[in-house]
Parts: C-alpha cells; sequence; structure tokens
C-alpha cells in the first residue's frame, strides 16, 4: 500500500460526506474517539485499482475555510499547510446540487487554495425534485476541475470518481486563475507574505494574514511577524473578508445560472417545513419533545434490562464454571473475581449505550436533533449554555465520556467550556446500579396515587436532581466566566431525511466499540489493583485474622464461617486499612470503614461500587441474585454504634446523593483534560463536584438522622 | 422611524436583505448565502419567539434574534 497518498472529503454539513466516506471504506475504517456525529476526524483506506491504495479521510463538514469552532478549524489547519500530515494530494469536495450557490463557495475557496480537486456532485435527485437540472459538463468547463455525478446513499458513480482521482493524480489539473483574485490594492501585501514565508499562491498567502492567529503550524515569532505586516499596510481583515464572500458569491452566481436549469415554482412551502411548524410550535413542540426524552429514558431502563440480565448471568455462569474447572489459589481468583468481575461489569452497560446512541444517531440522522436546538437554545441560553449543549446533555445520562466529546460543535469557547463541566452531573448509567441497590434498600416498594412506583419516583427525583445541578452549575459559572466572545448561532436546519441505517449501525457499533475499549481498561485496571488491595494485607495480618476467626468460630456452621473469615480478611488487608485510614472524614456523612473502602475503590470508576460492596459484605459470587443478596446483607447490617441497623435512610440517602454530585470517573477527567488541552479545567471539575457531594451528603445526613 | 430588520419581520413576510450593521457577524451571514439583495422569508420562531427560522435561497437557517437584527431590510 502506497502510505503517502492521502485522499480528503470536504464538503459542507449534510452534503452526503460521510455518506460517501463510508461508501470509499465500507468497514475499512477507524476513528479515534467516541462519535459524536462527524466532528471527529474519521479516516479509512480505499483501494481506487489494483495498484493504487489510499488513506480516505473524512474532514468535519464546514461553510467556509474561515472556521466557526474547533472541529472546523482542523480543516483550515491541514488545507493551508502542505506539510501537514493529512495534506491531501487530492481533495473530493461533496457538493449538494440541491444548494449550488453555498455549497459551491467552500469548493472555490479549496480550489483557490492550490489544491488538486474533484467536485462530487452529491443530490441530484433531491435538485430534480425541486425542478433543477445540473448541467455537469458545463460545469466542469467553468470551474476547470473533473466533476463527477454521484449519488453518495446508493453508491452511484464511485467507479466515475475512482477515474477522476486517478486522473487527478497523475495529471494534476488546476483551475487556470483564482476565483477570487485578492486584487491589486493589497497587492504588496500579499507580495511581501509570499516572500518571507516561501508561498506560491496569492490567495494561500492572503490566509497566512487572515487566519494567523489561528493556524496551529506557525509558531509565536511568525504569528507576530504577520501581525506587523497587517499594521504595515493597514489591512482591515474584516472588510475585505465580506468583499471576499459578496465577490465569490457573485462569480459562482454567474457560473450556476449557465449550468442549472431552474423550474422550480417560487414559495411553495416544502413538507419539511410544514413540519417545522408542529415540531417547532410553543406547545407542541415542547410536547414532542418531552415524549421522545421519555422515549430514551424508557429505552434505557425498561427496554436494555433483559439484555443487561442475560449478560449479567452469563458472566455469573462463566464464573462458576471457570472456579470449578480451576484448580483453587491466587490465580483463579484474579481471573474470576478480578478480571472477569471487573469485565462484567464493563459489558452490563453496553445495551444502555447501545440503545441511547442508536436513538440519538436517529435523532440525528433524521434532522430533528437541529430542532431541539433552536426550542432549547432560549432556556439554555438563561444558563450559560446554548441550544448545541442539549446533546452532550443528553449523551450524558448514557455516559459522560462521548457527551464530552460531542461538545466540540459549540462553537463558543465559554458555552463548550461551561458545558463540559456540567455534564458529568447528569445520571449516567454507571450510576443506575447504585441508585437501584440503595432505592431497593429504603424505600418501599408501593404505589401511590394508584400509578407510580415509589421506587421509580425516588429514582426519577435522583435524575432531577442531577440535571437541576447542572443547570445551575452553569449559571454560577457562567457567572463567574467572564467573556468578551460573542456566542453565535446561526445555524442551517437541515431538511428531514430518512435516516440511513448503516449510519445508524456504524454510530452504535463505534459508540460501544469505544465505551469497551476506552473506558474498559481502566475500569479493568481497578478491578484488578482492588482485588489485589482486598486480598494481600500489611505483614502477616491476614493470617492472623484468620486464625482468629478459626479459632473463635470453630463450632460454627461452614457457611457463617466463610463469610466471617472473608470479612476479617477484608478489614486486615491493604484496603481495609485505607478504610480506616479515611474513616473520621466521612463519619459525618453517616459512613464507616467499609463504605470508605467502597468510597475509594469507586473513585476511579463509581460502576465498582456495588462490586465492592458484595467484596465487602462477603457474599462471594453472587450470580443471578447477586443484586438481592448484596440488598439483604446491607440490611442486615448493623451499626456497631447505635445497635440499630447501619443503612438507615438517612444514611442510603446520603450516600445516593453523594453519587448524584461526585465526579468519581477517571475517564470524564481524561476527557476533559484532552477536550479542554489543560489540567485545569478537570481540578476544577473534580474539586467543584466533590465539594458539592460532601456538603450535600452531609446536609441530608444530619437532616435525616 | 429606524430601519428595519429581519428580527421584525412576521411570519410568511418575505423582505429583500439591504445591508448589514455589524460587520464581524455579517461574515458569517455571508457565508451563509445571506446576501444582500438576496430575498428572505420568516420562516417560522421557536417557542419565546427566538431563535427565529429563516429562508434563505431556497434553505432554512436558524438564528437568534439578536443575530436577526444586525440584517437590515429594504421596504
Amino acid at each position: 500500500m502506497d502510505a503517502s497518498l492521502t485522499i480528503a472529503l470536504i464538503g459542507n454539513p449534510n452534503a452526503g460526506k460521510s455518506s460517501l466516506f463510508n461508501q470509499l471504506t465500507g468497514l475499512r475504517q477507524k476513528t479515534g474517539n467516541f462519535p459524536g456525529v462527524t466532528v471527529d476526524k474519521k479516516s479509512g483506506t480505499w483501494p481506487i485499482d489494483t495498484q493504487t491504495t489510499a488513506a480516505v479521510v473524512d474532514l468535519p463538514g464546514v461553510y467556509s475555510i474561515y472556521p466557526k469552532s474547533l472541529d472546523e478549524q482542523l480543516v483550515t489547519d491541514i488545507l493551508a499547510n502542505p506539510a501537514h500530515p493529512d495534506y491531501p494530494d487530492v481533495a473530493v469536495v461533496v457538493v449538494d446540487a440541491s444548494n449550488l450557490h453555498r455549497n459551491l463557495l467552500l469548493f472555490t475557496q479549496v480550489a483557490d487554495l492550490g489544491v488538486p480537486t474533484v467536485l462530487a456532485l452529491n443530490m441530484l435527485d433531491v435538485a430534480k425534485s425541486q425542478g433543477k437540472d445540473v448541467n455537469s459538463v458545463r460545469l466542469a468547463m467553468r470551474l476547470g476541475v473533473p466533476v463527477v455525478r454521484i449519488n453518495a446513499r446508493t453508491g452511484e458513480g464511485i467507479d466515475q470518481i475512482k477515474k477522476a482521482v486517478l486522473g487527478q493524480l497523475e495529471n494534476t489539473t488546476l483551475p487556470g486563475k483564482l476565483f477570487f483574485d485578492p486584487g491589486d490594492e493589497v497587492a504588496d501585501l500579499i507580495a511581501d507574505t509570499r516572500t518571507q514565508y516561501a508561498l506560491q499562491n496569492n490567495y494561500l498567502a492572503l490566509q497566512y494574514i487572515i487566519q494567523h492567529d489561528g493556524f496551529s503550524f506557525l509558531n509565536r515569532v511568525q504569528q507576530l511577524a504577520l501581525d506587523a505586516i497587517i499594521d504595515r499596510y493597514e489591512f482591515n481583515e474584516t472588510a475585505f473578508q465580506a468583499n471576499e464572500t459578496i465577490t465569490r458569491y457573485k462569480r459562482i452566481a454567474t457560473v450556476v445560472a449557465e449550468s442549472v436549469t431552474d423550474h422550480r415554482p417560487i414559495g411553495e412551502p416544502t413538507w419539511s417545513q410544514k413540519l417545522d411548524r408542529v415540531l417547532l410550535h410553543p406547545v407542541w413542540g415542547y410536547a414532542i419533545f418531552a415524549f421522545i426524552l421519555l422515549l430514551i429514558f424508557q429505552a434505557i431502563f425498561a427496554w436494555a434490562q433483559p439484555f443487561m440480565d442475560a449478560i449479567d448471568s452469563g458472566v455469573a455462569w462463566l464464573n462458576g464454571q471457570l472456579k470449578e474447572s480451576l484448580p483453587a489459589g491466587p490465580l483463579t481468583d484474579l481471573l474470576t473475581d478480578g478480571i472477569l468481575a471487573g469485565i462484567g461489569g464493563i459489558l452490563v452497560f453496553i445495551p444502555q449505550i447501545a440503545f441511547l446512541f442508536l436513538l440519538i444517531a436517529l435523532l440525528e440522522e433524521s434532522g430533528y436533533m437541529s430542532r431541539v436546538m433552536v426550542i432549547m437554545d432560549r432556556i439554555m441560553r438563561k444558563f450559560g449554555l446554548n441550544g448545541r449543549s442539549v446533546v452532550p446533555l443528553i449523551s450524558g445520562v448514557a455516559c459522560a465520556v462521548p457527551a464530552i466529546m460531542a461538545t466540540r460543535s459549540i462553537g463558543t469557547r465559554r458555552d463548550r467550556l461551561i458545558t463540559i463541566l456540567v455534564t458529568p452531573l447528569m445520571s449516567c448509567s454507571a450510576r443506575l446500579p447504585i441508585y437501584t441497590i440503595l432505592i431497593a434498600l429504603v424505600v418501599p416498594n408501593q404505589r401511590v396515587l394508584g400509578v407510580f412506583n415509589l421506587q421509580g419516583l425516588a429514582l426519577m427525583f435522583l435524575y432531577l436532581m442531577g440535571l437541576v445541578s447542572a443547570l445551575l452549575a452553569a449559571y454560577v459559572l457562567k457567572l463567574m466566566l467572564r467573556t468578551k466572545e460573542r456566542g453565535f448561532f446561526i445555524m442551517e436546519l437541515p431538511t428531514f431525511k430518512l435516516p440511513r441505517w448503516n449510519h445508524v449501525g456504524l454510530s452504535v457499533w463505534e459508540s460501544v466499540r469505544a465505551f469497551v475499549w476506552e473506558a474498559g481498561r481502566v475500569i479493568l485496571a481497578i478491578s484488578i489493583v482492588l482485588w489485589v488491595l482486598a486480598s494481600y494485607g500489611p505483614g502477616n495480618a491476614m493470617q492472623e485474622a484468620e486464625t482468629r476467626v478459626k479459632r473463635e468460630l470453630a463450632n460454627a456452621p461452614a457457611d457463617e464461617l466463610q463469610n466471617k473469615l472473608a470479612s476479617e480478611r477484608l478489614e486486615a488487608s491493604y484496603a481495609g486499612h485505607f478504610g480506616h485510614l479515611i474513616e473520621p472524614a466521612i463519619r459525618p456523612l453517616g459512613y464507616d470503614w467499609k463504605i470508605g473502602i467502597a468510597l475509594l475503590s469507586s473513585f476511579a470508576a463509581r460502576e465498582v461500587f456495588v462490586g465492592t460492596m458484595a467484596t465487602i459484605y462477603s457474599i462471594g459470587d453472587g450470580g443471578d441474585e447477586a443484586g438481592v443478596t448484596v440488598r439483604e446483607r446491607l440490611r442486615q447490617e448493623r451499626n456497631l454504634l447505635t445497635g440499630g441497623p447501619m443503612y438507615t435512610p438517612a444514611l442510603a440517602w446520603s450516600l445516593l446523593v453523594f453519587y448524584v454530585f461526585a465526579m468519581m470517573c477517571m475517564s470524564t477527567l481524561a476527557a476533559t483534560q484532552r477536550e479542554t488541552k489543560s489540567w485545569t479545567w478537570p481540578a476544577v471539575q473534580l474539586a467543584y463536584m466533590m465539594v458539592l457531594a460532601y456538603l450535600a451528603a452531609f446536609v441530608t445526613y444530619q437532616c435525616m438522622a | 422611524m429606524s430601519k428595519r430588520s429581519v428580527a421584525d419581520l412576521k411570519i410568511g413576510e418575505r423582505a429583500t436583505i439591504q445591508s448589514f450593521n455589524d460587520a464581524v457577524m455579517s461574515l458569517k451571514l455571508l457565508e451563509m448565502g445571506c446576501l444582500p439583495g438576496a430575498e428572505v422569508c420568516l420562516h417560522c420562531k421557536a417557542p419565546l419567539g427566538d431563535p427565529i427560522c429563516l429562508n434563505v435561497s431556497g434553505y432554512c437557517l436558524s438564528m437568534r434574534r439578536s443575530e436577526a437584527a444586525t440584517i437590515l431590510i429594504e421596504n
């Protein structure tokens, strides 16, 4: 494979770029990250012919080469820098033929940068249905580049793309002259820049001047030198850029007028627009959105349950089988109680994550998500967020890691930062097992008002608490983070489309794969460390505890002896020592050293909590009944100080409230660090959420006790 | 009476863009196809009247009222 060949796909959002990418690469694609629509840099291999294989890079959708957000910056950074590893040998610009004017704006800019291009005319069927016929031969002649008619959904025209790309590779055709020539009044400015930076192209030189602050490949000295050039020539970037866009559109208008015949009846509202009148309606709009949210919750909590139970019992069965067939010893213990239990804890979340991303992908694909952003923008803005924050907040109900990655589409830096900081307050699926067990322990399973289950109401209350605290935290952050930056909400509302099922499938697959791989590694590592800490103790403390129990309970039944042994061993282990060490700090919240161990172990990943509780209260492998047995065991646990039950409602609620707020997830902190490129913000996130959790749990316990 | 802007349009009302009163905002609007001389039509408003949805040369743009107020129209 010729590794040096790179083909980039460029286009407006919704032009069909991702469809074409899937057609070219099939399953030979990879993303390093979770899905957040198409904001990640996706790449894959494309066998063009028997001799040639190229790497295809799917660049984020943009409207122009002047970026408005972080993921858009990437496009300009690549196209303006021939030394970039992803700089394309050929750029395939995907164009929505039903909306040629605006799509060609980007195309002319890319071509003017001197990148060899192929124009892929997509959505000709949509254009046709609107009464527009595009003459691609005339378009190719006027633009001076190869033009290919494709249908990215069905894969029509792929062979022609191959031919055109191969043609451009062998014998590059560039348009004879720039579509937009910067003109005489800036000629000296451009000449100066070209000599200083050894640039071949007028338009590229102009980009150096206008965008130098954003170009990551320029160093500080180079950026300051460009500032100096701008000052010397008194160059007005804004006025120039406005003039550029207007001039380009004028030229495009003549090109389009010559190559498109338009029989469209004017002013007929399309069915998409009629649908908008309902979906954005003051009453119906919110009602429909609320209904869809309800559906998402239903999917995560009810529909996913049978699958989760199946995975749970499958893992328990395997665990039992291994224990029986392998010789007893520390290695078998590590394999079953350490590693397999850890893997089980990861796998069990897959159904919820798959369901959530299935529904989100459907909403994205159909075009409904943009409407949600519109109806929520006004409300979210009051809290320092914006309409685009809705997707991360909803995704946060499954897992904060992909949710934080989905914030990349928020163009305003402050809004994005606030969204990242508050998203982990949304109750993620890892909190659910903790909620379930503790609620079942202290909230009676009965109906109120005939319809509502009291336990269900308690669960809903916890989720609402997460949502409300996220909004309030955002509001406080908004007051603290002052900014001069202006927020923008100019956004195209895509027409409604039927979802492309292969896209939906890929998106779900990607999210599940990434969760298992990214989050899974952390959880697995912690499970192993925890197992070691709970299985070994300083010196021979463990053996001493063991002999003591055996002496004291010599006549007790075997079961009781085993349970007592396990719990005494735990207390003597390193984990037990940790628990005792932090007991004074958590005593005001009502917790003892055993809960202390669970808190510590779940510090890196909160889903470890229930597993640790099972270990601490020496239940061993419970399989299917694990939840029930843990609950039963917790109910029997006595408080040594009062003699009453340990798990009073006050303690349980204090724990519940603690887990609503506490930032107990390494993967999320890592995601925040990656996305904010600083250690400050994950530190802030950890600190504010932990303080909040401690105070809230303290108040809860003291008020209820 | 001061100049009318897109933010003053009623639902279904058409107008022609004349100019912009905010240079930085105009860059983004121009790129999205809001050109002087282009015809726009207010397609619908979000609940609470903000943001609004605007039909411009065959597609639909949503923007906040404050952003729409920078697009001045002929009348």
